[in-house]
């Protein structure tokens, strides 16, 4: 198992050089700089800004000392758009932020998601099942971007429970919305995934000799139904957790919490480069860290697994 | 809370027109008697971005600038009528053929560690200003100032010792400019002249900026900033007219979409915020109190590329008066924006101080007649079903400008028959083809960067670095220059915007409006002044 995890980090390293070397070029290629602006700045002083930033050495250089950079002293760069701030600070303190929220959904969704899955699966074609796959649906088909401002009208502006937006270090009254508005169409999916594999388990031949056997049926579901039931949950919650983390432009965007999803996208529309790369880096050192731990979850979850 | 004081204006014309010295008080808040403040003295209003810095030689959007402002004082201030009124500067003087300008500080001037502010820490700020080594994007702001070397500084081929700014004594500033400029006086109101402290910026670096590093000399100082979320400045103790000052705290949230802000407003969180276009005529029914317009200086306009590479039928003279005659403005303002701005005919808005605007024959037209006079230059033109003209206009991404666009090829496709194609790019991508002068007819604001007509108008020169039309004209680039060494330039203004309206280098379509939602609690919002220099020192909140 130790030598399958090392393998695996060994192969993290040269895919997070090619995508340090593609999303660099490709945010060269892409037309406009980090210093345009409506008045165009006069070509001195251009000039002089850009040798501050090293932007005026040649594409290679400027690659090979960000990488020496990051690698020698774990130095992400200057933001080319906030002088007093470089990028590790930047990122430390935009991830948090979604790193708060998005974990909260993860456990609201994966909660809600199971329980009304198993519900449904246990009490097949019941009106808990009903209940479960209504409400599934119902989430699903409300996208983030019309949950959160359903949420803002209902307990912002008609009930006043709630603040419309902002972070406030994460206080609970903040976290609120961007965690429901995040959380719902990813607990639908949950919840769905979780019943039909449940159904599935329920209906096996283990769970049947474990009924004839006379076990309760709450020690089937805990003991017997559940672990193989939440196999095919697995490989959908790895990425739904980085996806989770890392933030949604739409939840950052509407609830002004400046986490790391409205970073990203500013920071393209900014071309502020370091950042952009910065944030490309950690969600691709976040994707194969996760998928990693799926795949050891799986050798837990199935003893058939053996790496 | 109450003080019952009375507000002195220096007269900004007379600073304008020649030698003056002056020496009056300013009082900030000017709070009337019998008015009941309300006990928490705040303000919190939204901002669409981040601030780009709070460095005042850095600092180059209007967000940050509005923050600059309030934490850092200048060598003047505007009142709420834009005009000039002492700052750290008490009174300001000429030479005869103003070449050179003499600034006397205040002796009670303090920085927030106590320090006193100095005329060094002036002298320090500019030459930081044009230094390479800062490469300030706002560097041509010292150039522009004409002040002695700025230029070559910048080229990297002078010192930056060599500036030609001095101070004999710590409460005297002496400027010696390359160019007689007398509106000099209202370029120190720009942030990037206010002045920065020394043993702060060599300490920190970079991170001198931080809520936790920073010194200033303004009415107020950085408490916290959350970068992407908020930045909050409270009452500074050790400001010269603190006794004065009312505010206690500002706030600034970062809210990058204008709906979620309303939102917000109408809950309750904000004082303050943007009325998203066609909306104000709803709001102002539902929220007379609160939704307010007025003019800004800014305007809206077209660029028609004329470069080599251009489109041969733009170099006509008479396609571009057409093109120019067909818009009708007044749906665009009355329909579209409905927000309380104004059709643009001249480039330069009629907010503009000490300026006129002159009667340009297309002005003086109804519609009707512009319509018909577009028909017959379109044809003397040789366009016409025959041969009709094809054009595209660009615009950076946005619903607004979208609108305008659509509106305006519907105009010329239904007048003269032009066929219009509308192409949309992301605002850096837009920058760099409309730069490149890789367009047809591409979509362009502007907005003065101090309160006279230059500031448009050396657009117009052949040399500006923002002639996105490549626009060249002899007598317009001559009248210009000689404009910076006259006492009253304005007959020069007045003849460029004339030949401008007979060749039309640029469209103008509109005059900016200032839209907000204001809560009607926060007091003294300086509608009048249309650069929007707004000072959170001058503002108070009555009671509910």
């Amino acid at each position: 198992m130790l030598k399958y995890i090392l393998k695996r980090l060994a192969v993290a390293i040269p895919t997070l050089l090619i995508l340090i070397i593609f999303s660099f070029i490709l945010m060269r290629v892409a037309p406009g700089g980090p210093f345009n602006s409506e008045r165009p700045l006069p070509a001195q002083v251009l000039a002089n800004i850009e040798a501050k930033y090293g932007l005026d050495q040649p594409w290679h250089i400027q690659l090979w000392e960000y990488v020496v950079g990051i690698v020698t002293r774990f130095d992400f760069g200057p933001s080319f758009a906030y002088t007093d701030r470089t990028v590790n600070d930047i990122i430390a303190q935009g991830f948090p932020v979604t790193l708060t929220y998005g974990t909260w959904s993860f456990v609201l969704a994966v909660t809600v998601g199971c329980l009304l899955g198993i519900a449904a699966a246990v009490r097949h074609n019941s009106w808990i099942d009903y209940f479960a796959v209504g409400t599934s649906i119902g989430a699903q088909v409300l996208p983030n971007f019309v949950m959160a401002p359903l949420l803002v009208i209902v307990f912002t502006l008609w009930l006043h429970w709630l603040p419309g937006g902002g972070w406030r270090g994460g206080q609970l009254p903040y976290v609120i919305m961007p965690v429901i508005a995040l959380g719902t169409s990813y607990m639908a999916s949950i919840a769905r995934i979780t019943r039909s594999s449940m159904l599935e388990v329920l209906s096996s031949n283990f769970i049947r000799t474990a009924r004839a056997k006379g076990l309760p049926s709450s020690q089937i579901i805990i003991r017997h139904a559940l672990k193989p039931a939440l196999m095919p949950l697995l490989s959908y919650l790895g990425p739904a957790f980085v996806g989770m983390v890392t933030g949604s432009v739409v939840i950052d965007v509407f609830f002004s919490t400046g986490g790391i999803g409205q970073l990203f996208t500013n920071s393209a529309f900014n071309r502020d480069y370091s950042v952009i790369m910065g944030i490309t880096i950690l969600l691709g050192a976040l994707t194969i860290t996760f998928n990693l731990v799926v795949d050891i979850l799986y050798a837990w979850v199935d003893p058939r697994i053996r790496y | 809370m109450k003080s019952a004081t009375q507000k002195f204006v220096a007269v900004a014309t007379a600073a304008l027109l020649g030698t003056t010295a002056l020496a009056v008080p300013t009082f900030a808040a000017n709070v009337p008697e019998g008015v009941t403040l309300a006990d928490e003295q705040t303000f919190t209003y939204r901002v669409l971005d981040e601030h780009s810095s709070v460095d005042p030689q850095i600092v180059e959007d209007v967000t940050g600038s509005e923050l600059v402002r309030d934490l850092f004082e200048g060598l003047l201030n505007q009142n709420a009528d834009g005009e000039l009124v002492p700052g750290v500067a008490t009174e300001w003087s000429a030479n005869e053929d103003n070449t050179q300008w003499t600034f006397k500080l205040r002796e009670d001037a303090k920085w927030s560690d106590g320090t006193a502010v100095t005329a060094g820490d002036f002298v320090y700020a500019w030459k930081r200003l044009v230094n390479p080594e800062l490469a300030s994007p706002y560097a041509w702001f010292g150039e522009l100032m004409s002040i002695e070397n700025a230029a070559e500084i910048i080229a990297g081929d002078m010192e930056p010792s060599e500036l030609g700014v001095e101070a004999p004594d710590e409460h005297t500033l002496v400027v010696n400019l390359s160019a007689p400029l007398p509106y000099f006086p209202a370029m120190t109101t720009h942030a990037s002249t206010f002045p920065s402290p020394q043993w702060v910026i060599e300490e920190h670096g970079d991170a001198w900026t931080r809520p936790e590093n920073i010194v200033t000399n303004g009415a107020y100082v950085l408490t916290e900033h959350v970068p992407q979320e908020r930045s909050v400045r409270v009452k500074s103790d050790t400001y010269w007219d603190a006794e004065n000052t009312v505010l206690e705290t500002v706030t600034a949230l970062v809210i990058n979409d204008e709906n979620q802000a309303l939102t917000r407003f109408l809950a309750g969180e904000l004082d303050r915020t943007e009325v998203p276009t066609g909306q104000y005529p709803r709001l102002k029914e539902e929220h007379p109190d609160a939704a307010i317009s007025f003019p800004r200086l800014c305007t809206y306009y077209y660029n028609v590329n004329l470069r080599e590479n251009g489109p041969e039928a733009l170099k006509d003279v008479k396609v571009r008066q057409a093109l120019a005659y067909a818009i009708d403005r007044n749906v665009i303002t009355d329909q579209i924006l409905q927000g309380g701005q104004t059709p643009a005919y001249t480039f330069t808005p009629g907010a503009t101080a000490n300026f006129e605007v002159p009667s340009v024959p297309f002005a003086e037209m109804t519609q009707a007649e512009r319509d018909e006079a577009a028909k017959s230059l379109m044809e003397e033109a040789g366009y016409g079903s025959d041969n009709p003209l094809e054009l595209s206009i660009l615009y950076n991404t946005s619903e607004a400008h979208r609108e305008v666009a659509t509106v305006i090829a519907q105009m010329w496709e239904q007048k003269l028959g032009v066929t219009t194609t509308l192409n949309n790019m992301e605002w850096n991508t837009f920058l760099e083809a409309r730069g490149n002068g890789d367009y047809e007819v591409a979509r362009a604001g502007w907005c003065g960067d101090y309160n006279e007509a230059s500031t448009f108008l050396d657009l117009m020169q052949t040399e500006s670095g923002y002639n996105d039309s490549a626009y060249s004209n002899e007598e317009v680039d001559s009248l210009l220059s000689e404009a910076k060494t006259l006492t009253d330039p304005s007959a020069n203004y007045t003849r460029v915007e004339e030949i401008v309206a007979e060749e039309m280098p640029v469209l103008p379509i509109y005059h900016y409006a200032g839209v907000y939602m204001l809560n009607p609690q926060i007091q003294e919002w300086p509608v009048n002044n249309v650069e929007q220099n707004w000072y959170s020192k001058d503002l108070y909140r009555v009671a509910e």
